[in-house]
């Protein structure tokens, strides 16, 4: 099964609570964070990487306790023109989305891939990397 | 009997159309395939071509004179400061200047996402760019601050000058501390989690002529998509050989060239604004140098492989930045290539910062400029320093 890239949205009273362990246990869900963040007045973001036999459930799960959940909708692009194929982000891209192809030596993107970590935006010399809303 | 051929010769097999001209790309194979004596006496000229970060850059600039006229003390474009202890209305923009008001690394790591690269690749693509510039004012030139846009074509002259690029060898960075660290060499990981390069290795121009044979003061060049000129040794201008731990010359060290063109001919894909995380702004610039086979020899040094060209592994944790000298070990261009290297029986990932598929694109554009006729070779009026010169760093002592 496919995972499914989701956003969910704590608020200050569930942002405590055990919430990815009930996933796991309760509903055998493979989970990966790709971020997670909680701001001053203890509200929370978490982006997941969520897949399982029963996901519709964790999510009808997730729903109840108050947690927002919307599709990740945020991806990362290459500009084309920008890019030099230098292979700075090769190193940096725990995914596998960008890699060196050889022996052309041609960086090559795989948006598939991508898990949105957004390293790449970081270490790219010349700005090629941009994330689209 | 071996080949022996003036710049005058190749230059007039260019006019009338019949050079032979190969990238250092193709020599190689044409060498192992036929052998350098038959190579020689085929080959004119092999096209070298390099596109990475090369701090050491910048551009000349004239203004042209406002009304009333000014003597420009302070300028800036699109924020960013320009050098102006030249005369009245021209600037030297440096490629690592950044403006003002960036933070720079007190919030570390810095973005350093514009900086006077930027500026310089801006210019060339016919941006608009802000000049803001004040003075104190004098009987001549009475206007005390300006503040308008300009474009490349209002400019006077445009003259990109710089005083250290193409590198001849550089280090394999890596990181041999427990934290991340944020280098001109990119982000290097903890514990020796990666390993990051920048040459074109086979096709790099100065490693394909390490003994300085052919490159000189009046060497025509592809300087950023135009042409330009070598008009000396670049600064830290230390040619010399690489060797391995047995004594083994591996490769070459660390020749410098100072280049310069005029800005107006280049284009912004060969001219690239470039930052690295928590270390600062620069310019990537694309760079090729043809060389003249002039006899077997230079084809000898012309034809080295990536195989046989290496780089020194360097830790940029402690042994760079306190200047203790010696390295890692090294490690051939063939195998920073294949995307790992072993150091002490541990695999290292590696990842270049230039590019080599540009370098490939200028090595053929400059063949393909020499095959057109619209490309003559400069012979230089004076040679650069070589190898056999001896010169070495001279490091700052603290008095």
């Amino acid at each position: 099964m496919a995972p499914h890239k989701i956003v969910l949205r704590f608020t200050s009273s569930t942002s405590d609570q055990p919430i990815i362990y009930h996933l796991v246990k309760d509903y055998d869900l493979v989970v990966n964070i790709l971020k997670a963040q909680i701001n001053p007045h203890l509200e929370g973001t978490l982006v997941l990487d969520l897949r399982g036999e029963k996901y519709e459930e964790g999510i009808e799960y997730l729903r109840n306790q108050g947690i927002s959940v919307h599709p990740l909708t945020q991806e990362v692009v290459r500009n084309n023109d920008r890019c030099t194929s230098c292979g700075a982000c090769t190193g940096h891209c725990p995914a596998g989305a960008l890699a060196m192809e050889r022996p052309s030596m041609e960086v090559q993107f795989d948006s598939d891939k991508c898990v949105v970590c957004l390293q790449c935006l970081k270490v790219c010399p010349v700005g090629a990397m941009e994330v689209r809303i | 009997m071996s080949v022996e051929r003036t710049y005058a010769e190749i230059n007039a097999r260019i006019k009338a159309g019949k050079a032979v001209v190969l990238t250092a790309e193709e020599v190689i194979g044409k060498v192992k395939e036929q052998g350098l004596t038959k190579t020689a006496a085929e080959v004119d000229v092999v096209t070298t071509g390099t596109f990475g970060p090369m701090c050491s850059s910048g551009a000349f600039l004239n203004f042209g004179h406002s009304s009333p006229r000014m003597r420009m003390t302070k300028v800036s474009l699109n924020n960013v400061p320009a050098y102006t202890g030249i005369a009245a209305v021209d600037a030297y923009i440096g490629a690592t200047e950044v403006p003002e008001d960036d933070p720079a690394n007190s919030n570390h790591p810095g973005e350093f996402r514009y900086g006077g690269g930027h500026v310089i690749e801006d210019l060339v693509a016919g941006k608009t760019v802000k000049l803001k510039a004040l003075s104190y004012g004098t009987d001549c030139y009475p206007r005390r601050e300006i503040e308008t846009n300009i474009t490349l074509n209002d400019l006077n002259e445009a003259t990109l000058f710089n005083p250290r690029n193409a590198y001849q060898n550089y280090n394999c960075a890596v990181n041999a501390s427990d934290r991340v660290i944020h280098t001109y060499m990119g982000t290097l990981k903890p514990r020796f989690g990666n390993a990051n390069y920048s040459t074109s290795g086979q096709l790099s121009p100065l490693m394909k002529d390490p003994n300085f044979a052919t490159i000189g003061i009046g060497t025509r060049i592809f300087l950023g998509g135009g042409i330009g000129y070598v008009v000396w040794n670049g600064t830290q201008h230390f040619p010399g050989w690489l060797k391995d731990q047995e004594g083994n010359v591996v490769g070459s060290a660390g020749g410098t060239l100072s280049v310069l063109g005029d800005l107006k001919q280049m284009k912004p894909q060969w001219l690239r604004g470039t930052r690295f995380q928590g270390y600062g702004a620069t310019l990537t610039v694309g760079l090729g140098v043809p060389i003249p086979i002039l006899n077997e020899e230079i084809l000898r040094f012309a034809a080295l492989s990536d195989e046989e060209l290496h780089a020194p592994v360097v830790d940029y944790s402690d042994a760079y930045p306190n200047r203790v000298g010696g390295n890692l070990g090294v490690v051939s261009y063939a195998q920073l290539k294949s995307g790992k290297i072993i150091l002490d029986g541990k695999e290292i990932p590696t990842a270049p910062l230039s590019s080599y598929p540009k370098a490939r694109e200028i090595a053929g554009q400059l063949k393909n400029w020499i095959e057109k006729g619209d490309f003559l070779l400069g012979e230089p009026v004076q040679l650069l320093p070589g190898p056999m010169a001896g010169l070495t760093g001279k490091p700052l002592e603290i008095k």
